[in-house]
């Protein structure tokens, strides 16, 4: 199965990991402490974004602590960009189509 | 030029749709043509390079545009509207999906709604975009206008305010 970022930002809860460990590198205990949901569910969600590539671990001691990639989040801006440059291009060629209709109107 | 004319653009936190809002200097009218006539469409729906070639369209309820975006070398990339909900001049809904030359289908699409009005002259047209998976709106960037933009660092920042995270 296909993981990227997109996946990963497209659950709630992963988006509030994302926030949480932003912040600062957390435990998985101390992430599942701000969730009602089990601490499987939380695993499960820290797995898929340690597959997109969002989060890296690091051991320290006995504890295993997730962090943020940040350069990773860049992506989702780059791309979200990119369709908004392609609807601006759009818009300003309708513009111009617009230009011509109202030039052709007068001079009827 | 026209960056008087008010543009925005946002996405929802699920993800799933986009909304893009701009203002143009016509009556509704006007730019109601532009977005439901084939001859109008064709002539600014595709971002340069690429050309937008509509093959056939019937605009009413039920009726459907198919037609291409067609690269400078030629590659043709086929979509297919189906219009569900036509008020003249103040809204249009459509569903619009990927397909090859021969009208086969790649489900699922997206859903859009268009609507229009004018205030002082100049006429707002308010875009919603609702795709049913995350995958369809990625598809939707990649459908090969990549090669054509590219990509500016100092516009970052303004991103991040309609990134809903």
């Amino acid at each position: 199965m296909r993981r990227d970022i997109f996946q990963a930002i497209a659950d709630p809860t992963r988006r509030a990991i994302i926030t949480l460990i932003a912040i600062q590198a957390m435990t998985p205990n101390a992430i599942a402490d701000n969730f009602h949901t089990s601490r499987q569910a939380v695993s499960k969600h820290l797995r898929i974004l340690t597959e997109c590539d969002i989060v890296k671990q690091e051991q320290q001691g006995r504890e295993i602590y997730y962090s943020l990639e940040i350069e990773k989040m860049k992506e989702i801006d780059n791309w979200l960009f990119q369709f908004r440059k392609i609807w601006e291009t759009r818009f300003n060629q309708l513009d111009n189509v617009l230009l011509n209709m109202l030039n052709k109107e007068n001079e009827q | 030029m026209n960056n008087n004319l008010f543009f925005d653009f946002t996405l929802d936190k699920a993800l799933k749709t986009v909304v893009i809002i701009r203002e143009f200097a016509a009556p509704q009218k006007l730019v109601w043509d532009a977005f439901t006539k084939a001859e109008l469409l064709d002539l600014w729906v595709a971002p340069k390079p690429w050309k937008s070639q509509t093959k056939y369209m019937n605009f009413e309820v039920g009726g459907s545009r198919f037609y291409a975006m067609v690269s400078t070398e030629g590659v043709a990339r086929w979509s297919k509207q189906t219009y569900t909900s036509i008020t003249p001049i103040t809204n249009f809904k459509y569903y619009n999906v990927f397909a090859d030359a021969e009208e086969n289908l790649e489900i699922p699409g997206s859903e859009w709604d268009v609507t229009f009005s004018e205030r002082f002259g100049s006429t707002i047209v308010i875009i919603n975009i609702y795709n049913e998976s995350m995958e369809r709106l990625e598809e939707m960037i990649e459908m090969g206008f990549k090669e054509g933009f590219t990509m500016s660092i100092d516009n970052l920042d303004n991103l991040l305010a309609t990134l809903a995270l």
